[in-house]
């Protein structure tokens, strides 16, 4: 389990996120909701391993994190950054397949099924056979969220708990493809018990998609619970400095829906 | 309009690419060849009909002396482009990866400068003989390069290690002018011989041990070919693939200064063969480490082994520097590939 309790973040000597303190449970998918700056990713790459903690504890199954080394954080967890730059020419089955690499030798028969189950659940199959740079941007989106379920996946024995931490993943996806995506995040959890972590910008996909919600403004923690708990009126304001509404979603039983109600100028 | 059509959604026409372990062999096979080419061809012709006969008349005189011709001054000299050209050609696809970016090369992190800096402050010093200018070379290599790592390394990011390469290089070229000003019309010459590289080092004690270093070298580094494409994804996705970023950047510029070192001290700075040839195997290849080590191990002994026959066959009976051959060629090929690459 992913443990963090009064962490704090830091950029260059700079602490950008002040006490935090949560709990990741098995199978939990937590959303990261912020304005620009909020902190968001600072935190991720905390609890990446990427950026060390600047005050408070971190633990990942009762084992501080910075004890983890690289290549055994690797098989407990898998990072999406935000914007994948890869310029070199590669298959696509090349770069799904890299989801392996922090597992060395996997036969490659079980490497083969793996990757063909990432490619499905990221809605990617059909681009199996293609270059990676003849890609559009969505569809190389697509392509990378295979390779970390194909990390997620490899070698998981069923009860191991294991992280999926996605910087923003949806932002370069069409609607289909968004919501296609985080289906996949929300079977993996219900299935095999991956926890998720999600960094996300859209309100209302994070209010249906998430279990749990994190409000960031400034570097602090303005709310940390359910999604028709947390997403007040008074809270979105202070996150993102817009006058907001929430309502009853229409469809979605129980689900809140935010509208974000600032006048155009004249 | 090429990319318009290749992004279409209907299943994309898909272009032949062949095999890795064809293309593998079929480089295998090319260079054997092309060695045996070599080797008939020089001052002295020795058509390869006639190489049996060379050996069934062992006190023919002029067989004797073909015989010596054979092995005593071609095949070593082939073994030698073999060995050079796979060193520069896998180090300067590992230094591609390291750097991620298709134009960088071994010289970068002031390896071979720092060599050509070693070898000519030697012989300006008065060295005459190979067996205190190489060492000179290679201690020049190391240096330069521990230089550019350490001061490179001092912050995060690869960017850094790039400058402090570019301001080593830059010493080490201007440190190398004020020996060439310096030297003798005799040590000029030397100099310049060394500067524009040579294969006519060549000898067999010399290839038993410079042979089994570079491709046991470049074993290890076709190793690390997991880490080299997790590299591709960029500093902070190859961390989270599990490969410590520290470590590998240090072990890749530790194995190709290794590989590279020796070759600059004992064939002078051979340029644009690290540069170009990963380059060239990329095209039909795509990046994946995993084929593209072994094979631009393979092309670049082939593209110097052909080097070293054109430098010899142009100007018969003497030689071309090979540096100049190399150059002339790759040159205009990088523009090509450059101005390729707007269109």
């Amino acid at each position: 389990m992913l443990r963090a309790e009064s962490l704090s973040c830091a950029r260059a000597a700079r602490v950008v996120l002040h006490d935090l303190s949560f709990t990741l449970a098995p199978g939990e998918r937590l959303g990261v909701l912020g304005a620009n700056g909020a902190g968001k990713t600072s935190l991720l790459a905390t609890l990446a391993g990427e950026l060390p903690a600047h005050a408070g504890q971190l633990h990942l199954d009762g084992r501080p994190l910075a004890d983890y080394p690289v290549a055994e954080l690797a098989r407990r967890r898998a990072v999406l950054p935000q914007s994948p730059s890869l310029s070199f020419d590669l298959s696509v089955r090349e770069v799904v397949a890299m989801g392996t690499y922090p597992f060395g030798g996997l036969a490659p028969e079980e490497s083969a099924r793996l990757i063909a189950r990432a490619l499905d659940l990221a809605d990617a199959a059909v681009l199996a056979e293609r270059r990676y740079l003849a890609l559009s941007g969505g569809e190389q989106q697509r392509v990378q969220f295979a390779r970390v379920l194909v990390q997620t996946l490899a070698a998981h024995r069923h009860g191991e708990y294991r992280v999926l931490m996605l910087d923003e993943p949806t932002a370069s996806l069409d609607p289909r493809h968004q919501v296609q995506l985080l289906q996949g995040v929300a079977r993996l959890a219900r299935e095999e018990g991956i926890a998720a972590l999600l960094v996300l910008h859209d309100v209302n996909l994070a209010a249906q998609w998430c279990d749990r919600l994190l409000l960031l403004a400034q570097g602090r923690v303005v709310a940390l619970g359910a999604p028709a708990d947390v997403l007040t009126p008074a809270n979105l304001e202070r996150v993102y400095e817009l006058p907001a509404q929430v309502i009853p979603h229409p469809v979605l039983a129980g689900a809140p829906l935010v509208l974000f109600a600032a006048q155009v100028p004249c | 309009m090429n990319t318009l059509a290749s992004r279409s959604a209907a299943p994309a026409p898909r272009r032949w690419r062949p095999a890795p372990l064809q293309i593998f062999i079929a480089l295998c096979v090319l260079l054997v060849v092309l060695a045996l080419c070599s080797a008939a061809s020089g001052a002295v012709r020795i058509p390869l009909g006639h190489w049996l006969a060379l050996w069934s008349a062992p006190a023919d005189p002029q067989a004797t002396f073909f015989r010596n011709v054979l092995l005593e001054v071609r095949l070593p000299r082939i073994v030698f482009a073999i060995v050079v050209g796979a060193g520069l050609a896998i180090s300067g696809a590992a230094m591609q990866a390291l750097f991620r970016n298709p134009l960088a090369e071994p010289g970068l992190i002031g390896v071979s400068l720092g060599g050509a800096l070693g070898a000519v402050g030697a012989i300006v010093l008065g060295a005459h003989s190979l067996l205190v200018i190489a060492p000179a070379a290679f201690a020049g290599s190391l240096v330069a390069t521990f230089a550019a790592y350490r001061l490179g390394s001092r912050q995060p990011g690869v960017a850094n290690l790039l400058l402090a390469g570019v301001a080593i290089n830059a010493i080490c070229a201007s440190v190398i002018g004020v020996f060439t000003y310096q030297a003798t019309d005799v040590q000029l010459r030397n100099l310049t011989f060394w500067n524009m590289g040579s294969l006519a080092g060549a000898s067999w004690p010399m290839l038993a041990w410079l042979a089994p270093w570079v491709l046991g070298l470049s074993a290890l580094l076709i190793r690390d070919w997991r880490a080299m494409n997790a590299l591709l994804l960029g500093e902070r996705e190859a961390q989270h693939l599990g490969f410590a970023l520290r470590r590998l950047r240090h072990r890749i510029v530790i194995l190709a200064a290794l590989i590279v070192g020796p070759l600059v001290a004992v064939a002078g700075t051979i340029s644009f063969v690290g540069l170009v040839i990963p380059h060239l195997v990329r095209l039909p290849l795509g990046a994946d480490h995993r084929w593209l080590l072994p094979n631009t191990l393979v092309a670049g002994a082939l593209a110097l082994t052909l080097a070293d026959w054109v430098a010899r066959l142009i100007v018969t009976p003497a030689e071309l520097p090979i540096g100049i051959v190399t150059a002339l060629v790759g040159g205009p090929f990088l523009l090509w590939m450059l101005t390729r690459r707007r269109a």
